[in-house]
């Protein structure tokens, strides 16, 4: 019941904003998340935006598993 | 899909793996603590890459399955009274109390509706405002800030027919309560991913520091387990426990201070009862002093009888990582997701339900890449 899903924010209007994920829409509350902008990445629970995605540390942690994938392989 | 794809890279998720077959390691048993974990383990076929000295448990994180009887009963009751509409979510309608299901008096004419939000349901309240409307609220730190957005929405725009049934819980102080009771041997946890969100990785600091256990907060995609698993043999084989962020595009050190904000500002801390546990101190959320009156059990009568437990069940047991589904006796006999006797069969994220759906015979059917 934890489940949250990354969703792309493509528009905003207040508190309120309209995500989407692998071409579907639907509305959702940012109001555990104000600061959120279009273009973002946030996770999705039961309707609301509980957490920004940071892209940088995203590529950080992808940068890892290849240093590891790399490791093993040597 | 962005932030899924990357994490799914069924060539990278062999060599991490190996990385992990490859570790000398003692025999050690790793608890995933969230039931979101636990599916998400047999959906990607987890199990079949970890050599057979890493045993994975699974904890007490479904809040449909950890709800007591009790509770149940009680939103059972409050939906049986005349002029009130009840909302859940999906999960709970089938969960037996110790009497009744909420799909069973629904089939027998009470008014509920299940929802996908907390939102649905002030939704519905805005519309019917000569009904009360009662929202029974499930969940961890995850869902409870959603629920307390929601309380203090409805107070913003004037709502006042909105009431709940909240047995929101709290993880970190069952996590100590399994840890006390000593039934279980635990090497290294698994910390939930998304109820780190709103709390971040402080409040499971006690763990390395009290009981020497390592801990890493995981993301939820295959790469992103067998990385945590990997980083947990790590601490463990260096003997230097801590708390490690494995999930870092979802979770900061601390965590979501305005969920936190609004958490404290509508609930208060109470002791509460854990299906199987029983009670645990400091782990439930209560409506605080400002909001008492939206509380659905001071506002309506009921009488729900004394609870009880269904006869066989081992929920209790399997919720605190005692027992395997396999050693009860009802399991995949008399109990099955068709036909559920306890709720760790009834949720989706339910330990029972698991193997069940996947079990060890379906341990080649999904490779990390193709879940």
């Amino acid at each position: 019941m934890c489940l949250a899903v990354p969703v792309r924010v493509i528009q905003i209007d207040g508190l309120k904003a309209l995500v989407e994920l692998g071409g579907l829409t639907r509305q959702a509350s940012i109001m555990l998340v104000p600061d959120t902008q279009v273009g973002d990445y946030v996770l999705l629970h039961a309707g609301f935006a509980i957490q920004k995605l940071d892209e940088k540390e995203a590529e950080e942690t992808i940068r890892l598993f290849a240093e590891i994938a790399e490791r093993v392989t040597d | 899909m962005r932030f899924i794809d990357e994490f799914r890279n069924s060539t990278v998720a062999e060599r991490v793996a190996l990385r992990i077959q490859e570790r000398k390691t003692r025999p050690v048993n790793l608890m995933e603590v969230c039931g979101t974990h636990t599916v998400a383990i047999f959906k990607h076929g987890i199990r079949q890459f970890l050599p057979e000295k890493v045993n994975m448990l699974s904890g007490p994180g479904c809040p449909v399955c950890v709800t007591p009887n009790a509770d149940i009963d009680k939103a059972i009751a409050l939906a049986q009274n005349a002029g009130v509409i009840l909302t859940t979510f999906g999960d709970m309608m089938k969960v037996p109390g110790s009497y009744s299901s909420l799909h069973q008096v629904k089939a027998a004419g009470a008014d509920i509706r299940v929802v996908y939000s907390v939102l649905d349901a002030l939704r519905i309240a805005e519309n019917n405002p000569h009904k009360s409307v009662v929202f029974f609220g499930v969940g961890f730190e995850t869902t409870a800030p959603t629920t307390a957005s929601a309380i203090l929405e409805a107070e913003q725009l004037g709502i006042d027919n909105f009431f709940f049934h909240s047995v929101h819980k709290l993880i970190p102080p069952a996590m100590r309560a399994l840890l006390d009771s000593n039934e279980v041997h635990i090497d290294g946890f698994i910390c939930p991913g998304h109820v780190s969100t709103i709390i971040g990785s402080q409040p499971y600091e006690f763990i390395p520091r009290e009981y020497g256990i390592p801990c890493v907060i995981t993301g939820f995609e295959p790469l992103d387990i067998l990385q945590a698993i990997d980083m947990l043999l790590e601490q463990i084989s260096t003997e230097e426990p801590r708390v490690d962020i494995q999930y870092r595009r979802a979770v900061r050190k601390e965590g979501n201070p305005i969920a936190l904000k609004y958490l404290s500002t509508v609930f208060e801390v109470i002791d509460t009862c854990w299906r199987g546990i029983g009670i645990i101190p400091g782990s439930g959320l209560k409506l605080g002093q400002r909001y008492k009156r939206l509380d659905a059990e001071r506002t309506f009568k009921i009488v729900p009888g004394p609870p009880k437990e269904a006869a066989g069940c081992r929920c209790g047991d399997i919720l605190r990582g005692v027992s395997r589904p396999q050693e009860c006796r009802l399991f995949a006999k008399a109990c099955t997701p068709e036909h559920p006797v306890g709720p760790c069969m009834v949720s989706t994220e339910g330990t029972c339900s698991a193997w069940y759906l996947y079990g060890e015979e379906s341990k080649a059917l999904s490779p990390p890449g193709e879940p």
